[in-house]
This record gives structure tokens, C-alpha cells and sequence, in this order.
């Protein structure tokens, strides 16, 4: 029978956290890395199970769940334990004459106890990854997986428990109710993946505790196609980005295309091209996409479909089975800009083509909009890639491929604007879970007068001079001897 | 008032958009156009600072024209490199795909300063937001009217004003200017504050740098900096009362010794204040007075709780007049009084003595997370436990207050202290979005990406992610299973 989560729950686990905190449990390197290695053999012992869960809540094809979730993670721990020793140690600062003689550093301590909300699209991958930054960086964690994919909600939660210190890292089940008591208490960081409606209540129930947020967000991510491109290879990146990532319900998905109204047409073509070669002549059988995650999901797409001026722009696929949970990969061009379809993040298999009458008028569309999460871009023009790369405002670009720079440790990935705040992967990870302390080290030769009253113009000279970087006057100054 | 605000806003972001604040050339422009706004009003800006504040000229340039003008200067000299993309190396994996990271600009960021250094912590984070291409919005405080008077009108005659603009007032503008949405704000002030600020932030999703603050302990291990006892005396003095008599979020707050030591530091400190201040600190011209009667009623409240009153061991009297509170010791004022459970931020010293110097310690734990520590000691196990076992902005060792003349040390608090951090390059980097730009290559092209999905594909990415490429070149030929 399960236990219900109370106010008093929530208060406990933390209390608990922190003591295990301030006992020191988590700061070790020892811990930090036999955590992760524990977290490695969940994924060595376990992964057909996790296979499983995942496809009972998304019906995500084997491959999916295994490389973009399983292997990601794999990676993700490996790169923390092959690293930690390098990402713990204090990071030397220079100093400069005005605090000479002094030595600086910068030293990386854990944030303390630490609140992981995670999301529905990539459960394992969305829970885990924020959790491997978390302990690498010395944190107790409480990790909050989404009720909406209960199955692996629950794996989850048997499985941290299993094989981790239950006494820093805890993983709490649960929906609305018990994410808000969670959010009552009083977090050293909150890391959020999700909505950006949700992610406005996080952040303002961390403003009361002054909390530290991570909000990954999402938006709509436009694809810009130039006419330059090489069109066969883009429609595969395009098709595996968006059907082959969880059926376009994931936060980097490619949510739009812009291209020119004289290459449309070609772009249509390709598309269906690649998606027969992909899924076949009939999609809704097809083992390798994603179902839709739930029926209001489901419904809240087709109502996207049906939308007046939306439902006869659609020029490929646009078969539902809503007892299936299943949308075939629909392609629709032009559809009205105010749409509903084109003012929310579709998170789904809808690609709508906005067609322009010159490719410039890109940016402005892009621009009048939310900033995404990912922007797009497929061209061959130096020129063009260069000016997108500056001008245009997101979480991250990524030209002539779609999504890959998820997969990039070395690349901080996170959002700007509407999709987002602070940035994870990689090194970025362990600094998203530290403060980064300065510490001076000064010593006690000289003492220069000019810093204490009684004041003078002559001090006021010195000083000047100082901050002029007068080389004399200053030696003379600091040292003492003027 | 909203009317201004509105049309402001909609200027700076047009402004933005126009693309003129992307340019180095204009970024260098307006910070050449800061230092010399500053060396052309010198006189003019002590002149506020001691209307403000009592701010003797020369601790106004110390703390904060000499401050300012270095920070432009280091931004000048230092923006052309701070511009540039930064390569990453992306694993073999992803050949020949390249990735670097791009600063760009929020966009149009809102600064709200404090009173207690009008004129630095109103540039200071200007000069960031300007080095980083955003227009930004200064609020000055209230509190310093002169101050903020002064920077209202003079700085649109130095910068651009269509891309920085200044805007006076108090609680009721900023209010107003909360309810807009900015692409990022940079608040310094209190952490009661700091919470309304970001809530506010909250509604439109606007990342936030909280400047706060908290109580500043400060430890002195007697034992360690005996032969250095006079320097540590003339440190922590200058420090409490020689930076805007203790209204700074980097104040030394309170001291930690033991006990068999405190009346040896007490008389030390007495001579050392009065070597400061004369025997008359009112009349010295070298002690800012508090900002206001509301802050001066507040700090002879602390004192006057009867059993703080009992620990005054040197100092104590005030006029209100002048609004002039003497530098005051206290000696084990009971640690649940007031002054003992909120940042003092005034003149009033509290020595608190413990047995042993290691229980400080525990004694730091207790408390919100301050913005700075500092620790007079040469014991390394001692050093190596405050490190280890407190947590702060910051933590100075053998000194106080200095850190934040360090730039290449990021300035900034932890828990209710703050969030975010500057100075130097942490400055142009709190006001960017670090964008991550990948560029793939339309020339290669690997089957195994994409479906039909097949136990061929499976293995071979499963290899390709786990990066064995020899087993994958196995797999490949045909020898591996």
C-alpha cells in the first residue's frame, strides 16, 4: 500500500538530507564517484527493463531508448568519473597589484540539498543526467520523476533506491500535490525540466527560499532550410530529429520549417520520400515511432489538426487513432500564423512549412517569437551560417543537423528567454550543482597607509596613481615605503 | 511614470534590435565615455557622496571612482578577448561536426542599485551589461537622491542614451518596472528585497544576479597572528568603520576570538579607532554618517535593547541630528538579540568569544550563508575547515573586504546572500547568454542513424555512443557479433 505524501513527509526528507549533508556524506570523492559508478551498473543490469518501462509509458522503440537514453547516460557517468578529480579541484585566479601580495583560487562546493524535477518525454535520461551533476558536484539530491510515465516513475524509484545511499539520495513519486509540498520546503537548487508555464511556478516558489534555479524549457524550434542544401541528407536529419526523438515530443524537436515558397515544394517531396523509406507506406504500423503519450496529449493535437484554416493545409499523413495513441507524421504547409498549431510548441508529430517569399524574412519571423530552445539552420552559405549563428536568439544552434548537440558534453545545453535558464552537460553539469567560492589568501607584508583613515590628499594621490597604473609610484605605494 | 517606462523600454529594445549595441567599437565607446564621465566629474561626484553619506573624498575614490574607473579599464583592455567564441572540442563521435559557444547579449537588463555606493554599484554593473551589448535601464536608490540625481542627468550626456537610460525613484517605480519583462535583472541590496525581485522575475521567466547580503564574520585565531596581532587590529577596524562606517554587504559584521583574548583586542581596536578618527570621530570628516533617520533609528534600536546596551565596552553615543552613531564595541551582546540576528550594517562591533577558536565554526554554521568570511590565522587545519565546512560568497584569508578589489575573483553570495556573480570577466559573462553553436556537415552521411531501426543500427550505435571505435570497426567488418 502506498503511503501518502504529507507536508510532514517533505519536511522530514529534507531535514534528513541536510543532516546527511552537514555529516558530511556526500562531499568525498570516494562517494561522489562510487555513486556513479552504482549508476552505471543500473544501466549495465538493467537496461531491458528500462527498454521496457519505456516502451509500456511511450511506446519508444528499442533504439531510442537504448541511444538516446540508456548509452546517453552511460556517457554522461563515465565522463563524470573519468573527470571529477579534475572538475573538484580549485581553479587558480589571478591577482592583480591593487590586493598584492595575495594568492586567489576559486573552489567548488556542493550547493547542499538538491531538488530534481524531472519530465515525461526522456524520463530516464531527463532524471538522471541532472542527478549525475548533482552528486558529482557533492549534493544530497531528491529526485522528482513525472507522474506521466508512471512506469518509469516507478523503475526509477526502485532502482535509485536499490543501488544508492538512500541517506542523500532519495526519489519522491507523485503529481501536482506532491510537487507543491516539495516546493515548500526550502532547496539549496532546484533543477526544473519541463514547461515554461510550470517553470514560472518553480521559480516563484524559489524566490521565497532566494533558491538558485536550472529551468530547461522548451519553445518552438524553427528550422530554416536554404535552397543550397544538400536536400536528401537534410529531409533524413530533419525525420530523424523529429519522428525518430520520441514522435516530436521532445524539448529540442524540430517544431517548424521555414524555407522559400520556390523551394517548398522540393522540401515537401523529399520529406515524404525519406519518411516512406523510414516508416514505410503506412506509418501507424510502423514499430519505430513513438505513440503519442497520452489521449490528452492526443487530444490537444488533434485539435491542432482540426483547427479551421489549419485541417486543409495538410499535405501528408494526418491519420489519428486516438485508441492507439497515435498521430501518423503529418506535414502541413502554410497554416495561419496565429494558429494554434503556430503559437504553441507543438510537441508532436505535426511539422507545419511556413513558405516565404525570400529566405531573409526568416529572422524576422524567428525573432517575432519566444526565444527557443534550438534553432536550426540548413545551408551551404558561410555567410548566411554566420549570420544566423549571431543574430539569431536561442538556447543553442546547430547548423545542417537537428538535435545532435544534446549529445555534446563539451557544449553547455540549456535554454534563453521563454525556453529557459542555466545550462547543463558535461562540466556544465558539476557547475550547475556548485557555488564557486573565491578565496583570497593574503599576507601581512605590507600594509599600505592609503587604505586607512585618517585621509589625506596625499593618500588621494596614491590611490589615483594606483588605479592609474602608475608601475612606480604603486611599488612604492604598496610596499609600504612612501 | 509608466508612460516613461513604457516608452524607455520600447526605445532600448528597438535600439537592441537595430544591432548597434552589438558592436565592439560601440561597447568601447561608451565605456571610454564612463572613465571620462568620471574623471570629468570627479569633484562633483565626491561632492554627492558626501551629501549622500558623509563620504570623506578620499575613501569616495578608494570605494568607488578609483573602483569604477578600473573596471572600464579592465573591460576595455580586456573586451576584445572576452568576445570571442570559445571552441569546444566535441568527441570523435561527431566527426567532422564542430561546436564552439558564442556570448550574446540578454538583451534590454534592468539595474537596480543600492545607496551605500551609488555611484560603483550603479556603473560597476553598468559597465557589465554594456561590455556584454545589452541596453540596460539604471535604477539608482532612493536613498542616495543626490547621487542619483547625478548620475540621471549626467549620464545621457556621456552615453548613448537610446541604449542606456536612467530612471529615479523608489518602491512605487520599481514596482512598475517589475511588472514589464526584461531579458535580465541585476539587483544589489537586501535579501528581503532580493525575494520580491526575483518573484517578480518569476512571471516572465527573466534570469536574475541577486547582489545581498548577510552577517560577515570575521575570526580571529589569536594564537596563529600573534606576531601580526597590530596589522590584524588595523585590518578589521578598517574594515568595519573606514568603508561607509559599516553600511557595506561586505562589512565586517561581527568577530570571532577567544576568550581569553578579547579584552587584548578590545584594547587594541580602542587606540586603533581612535587613530582612525581622532578623539572626536564626529568632527574627523573620515567617518561616513548613517544614510538616513530610518537606518539610524534602526541601528539605536539594536543598541538600545537593554542587554546590548550592557555589552557596550567602548563607543556608543549618537546624534540623530547628524545622524552620527560612534564607533561602537560590544562584548558578548546575547546572541538572541537582535543585533545578533540581522546584518547590522552600521558601526556597531560585536565581539562574541568562544573557548575554543575551532567552535566559530559551528557558531558560522548556525547562520544564513554570508557573502563574505574572513579569518585572521596561519593555522592551515583551521583554513582547511573553514573552507571545507562553512559556505559563503566568499572567504579572505588574513585580510577584509579586499576580494572585492580582486576581479579575477567572481563577487557573489550563496544561499541568502545571492545568486549570480561579477567583476571582471564574471561581469560580461552574468549579462550573456552563452550559446552553444554546433555546425555538422552535409558531405558525410552515417546509415546507421536512421530508421528503420534494425539490430545492425542498434549495435553499431550502441558501439559508435560508447566511443569503442575498434569494436566498432570490428562490427563493421563483419568479425564482431
Amino acid at each position: 500500500m502506498v503511503k501518502v505524501f504529507q507536508a510532514a513527509d517533505a519536511t522530514d526528507l529534507v531535514t534528513e538530507l541536510r543532516r546527511s549533508f552537514d555529516d558530511g556524506v556526500t562531499r568525498g570523492y570516494e562517494w561522489r564517484v562510487t555513486q556513479l559508478k552504482k549508476l552505471l551498473l543500473i544501466c549495465d543490469n538493467h537496461e531491458p527493463e528500462i527498454v521496457s518501462a519505456l516502451h509500456d509509458d511511450l511506446g519508444k522503440p528499442e533504439l531510442e531508448s537504448s541511444v538516446y537514453e540508456v548509452a546517453l547516460l552511460r556517457n554522461s557517468i563515465n565522463l563524470a568519473v573519468k573527470q571529477l578529480k579534475d572538475w573538484m579541484a580549485p581553479d587558480k585566479a589571478k591577482t592583480s597589484l591593487t590586493t598584492f601580495p595575495a594568492s586567489a583560487e576559486i573552489v567548488y562546493e556542493p550547493l547542499g540539498v538538491v531538488l530534481v524535477i524531472s519530465a515525461w518525454n526522456y524520463p530516464f535520461l531527463l532524471s538522471i543526467d541532472p542527478v549525475i551533476g548533482a552528486i558529482s558536484a557533492g549534493n544530497a539530491v531528491v529526485l522528482k520523476p513525472s507522474e506521466l510515465a508512471p512506469a518509469s516513475s516507478s523503475l526509477l524509484a526502485k532502482l535509485l533506491e536499490q543501488y544508492l545511499d538512500s541517506s542523500a539520495v532519495r526519489v519522491v513519486e507523485g503529481a501536482v500535490t506532491e510537487t507543491t509540498l516539495l516546493l515548500e520546503q526550502k532547496w539549496d537548487k532546484i533543477f526544473y525540466t519541463g514547461s515554461s508555464r510550470i517553470g514560472r511556478i518553480i521559480m516563484m516558489a524559489a524566490a521565497k527560499h532566494l533558491t538558485p534555479v536550472v529551468l530547461e524549457l522548451g519553445g518552438k524550434s524553427p528550422v530554416v532550410i536554404d535552397s543550397d542544401t544538400n536536400l536528401k541528407i537534410t529531409a533524413k536529419r530533419i525525420i530523424a530529429g523529429k519522428w525518430g526523438c520520441n514522435n516530436g515530443q521532445a524539448c529540442i524537436s524540430p517544431d517548424y520549417i521555414l524555407t522559400t515558397k520556390e523551394f517548398s515544394p522540393k522540401v515537401i517531396d523529399a520529406l515524404k520520400q525519406e519518411l516512406e523509406a523510414f516508416y514505410g507506406k503506412n506509418p501507424m504500423e510502423s514499430k519505430d515511432m513513438s505513440r503519442i503519450v497520452n489521449s490528452n496529449h492526443f487530444d490537444r493535437l488533434s485539435k491542432m489538426l482540426e483547427e479551421k484554416e489549419v485541417s486543409d493545409k495538410i499535405v501528408y499523413g494526418g491519420q489519428k487513432n486516438r485508441y492507439k495513441l497515435k498521430i501518423a507524421p503529418t506535414i502541413l504547409v502554410d497554416v495561419p500564423l496565429d494558429s494554434q498549431i503556430m503559437s504553441e510548441e507543438i510537441f508532436g508529430p505535426l511539422l507545419p512549412i511556413i513558405t516565404l517569399n525570400n529566405l531573409e524574412e526568416c529572422f524576422d519571423v524567428i525573432r517575432s517569437r519566444p526565444k527557443p530552445l534550438a534553432a536550426y539552420l540548413f545551408t551551404q552559405n558561410q555567410k548566411l551560417k554566420e549570420r544566423f549563428a549571431l543574430t539569431v536568439s536561442a538556447g543553442g544552434i546547430v547548423v545542417n543537423d537537428i538535435a545532435v548537440h544534446l549529445a555534446v558534453p563539451t557544449l553547455p545545453f540549456g535554454g534563453v528567454g521563454e525556453s529557459g535558464m542555466g545550462s547543463y552537460h558535461g562540466k556544465f553539469s558539476f557547475d550547475a550543482f556548485s557555488h564557486k567560492k573565491a578565496v583570497l589568501y593574503k599576507s601581512f607584508i605590507g600594509d599600505a597607509a592609503i587604505r586607512y583613515p585618517p585621509y589625506s590628499t596625499g593618500k588621494l594621490r596614491l590611490l589615483k596613481a594606483l588605479v592609474n597604473s602608475n608601475i612606480l609610484e604603486i611599488f612604492r605605494v604598496i610596499s609600504g615605503l612612501s | 511614470m509608466e508612460e516613461v517606462v513604457d516608452q524607455s523600454l520600447r526605445e532600448m529594445r528597438d535600439t537592441f534590435a537595430s544591432g548597434r549595441t552589438r558592436s565592439v567599437k560601440w561597447r568601447k565607446t561608451q565605456l571610454e565615455a564612463i572613465i571620462e564621465m568620471v574623471k570629468d566629474n570627479e569633484d562633483k561626484m565626491c561632492d554627492v557622496l558626501f551629501q549622500d553619506l558623509g563620504k570623506h573624498s578620499t575613501e569616495a575614490f578608494r570605494d568607488e571612482l578609483g573602483f569604477v574607473m578600473r573596471s572600464a579599464t579592465t573591460a576595455l583592455n580586456c573586451l576584445d578577448k572576452w568576445v570571442v567564441p570559445k571552441k569546444s572540442n566535441l568527441p570523435l563521435l561527431f566527426y567532422p561536426s564542430t561546436g564552439k559557444v558564442i556570448s550574446e547579449p540578454y538583451g534590454t537588463v534592468l539595474v537596480l542599485s543600492s545607496w551605500n555606493f551609488p555611484i560603483s554599484l550603479s556603473l560597476d554593473p553598468l559597465i557589465g551589461a554594456i561590455s556584454a551589448g545589452n541596453t540596460v535601464l539604471l535604477k539608482a536608490s532612493e536613498l542616495s537622491p543626490n547621487a542619483s540625481a547625478f548620475l540621471a542627468k549626467t549620464i545621457p550626456s556621456y552615453l548613448d542614451n537610446k541604449a542606456i537610460k536612467v530612471i529615479e525613484g523608489g518602491p512605487d517605480v520599481a514596482t512598475i518596472l517589475l511588472k514589464h519583462q526584461w531579458d535580465k535583472i541585476f539587483f544589489t541590496g537586501s535579501p528581503r528585497i532580493g525575494k520580491i525581485i526575483m518573484a517578480a522575475a518569476a512571471e516572465h521567466l527573466t534570469p536574475v544576479t541577486l547582489e545581498l547580503g548577510g552577517k560577515c564574520p570575521t575570526i580571529v585565531d589569536h594564537h596563529s597572528v600573534s606576531k601580526d596581532m597590530k596589522s590584524v587590529v588595523k585590518r578589521i577596524s578598517g574594515g568595519k568603520w573606514g568603508s561607509c562606517s559599516g553600511q557595506a554587504c561586505i562589512s565586517v559584521d561581527y568577530v570571532l576570538v577567544e576568550k581569553s583574548f578579547a579584552s587584548s583586542l578590545i584594547e587594541m581596536l580602542k587606540p586603533m579607532i581612535r587613530s582612525f578618527f581622532g578623539e572626536n570621530p564626529k568632527e574627523s570628516g573620515c567617518l561616513s554618517r548613517i544614510v538616513n533617520k530610518k537606518h539610524f533609528q534602526r541601528l539605536a534600536r539594536l543598541l538600545n535593547d537593554p542587554g546590548v546596551q550592557a555589552s557596550i565596552v567602548y563607543g556608543g553615543s549618537m546624534d540623530e541630528e547628524k545622524l552620527y552613531i560612534e564607533p561602537t564595541i560590544l562584548l558578548d551582546p546575547p546572541l538572541d538579540s537582535e543585533i545578533m540576528n540581522e546584518e547590522i550594517f552600521g558601526p556597531i562591533l560585536p565581539i562574541i568569544t568562544l573557548r575554543d577558536i575551532q567552535e566559530s565554526i559551528g557558531f558560522i554554521k548556525s547562520k544564513p550563508k554570508p557573502l563574505a568570511i574572513y579569518a585572521f590565522t596561519k593555522d592551515e587545519n583551521l583554513k582547511t575547515r573553514i573552507l571545507s565546512e562553512t559556505s559563503s560568497g566568499s572567504v579572505t584569508f588574513n585580510d577584509v573586504m579586499i576580494q572585492y578589489m580582486c576581479d579575477a575573483l567572481p563577487f557573489g553570495g550563496v544561499g541568502e546572500s545571492g545568486i549570480g556573480r561579477y567583476h571582471g570577466k564574471y561581469s560580461f559573462e552574468c549579462f550573456s547568454h552563452e550559446k552553444a553553436i554546433m555546425e555538422g556537415s552535409l558531405a558525410m552521411d552515417l546509415e546507421a542513424r536512421y530508421p528503420p531501426w534494425n539490430s545492425f543500427k542498434l549495435t553499431f550505435l550502441r558501439l559508435a555512443f560508447r566511443e569503442a571505435y575498434f569494436k566498432l570497426v570490428l562490427f563493421m567488418l563483419g568479425l564482431k557479433k
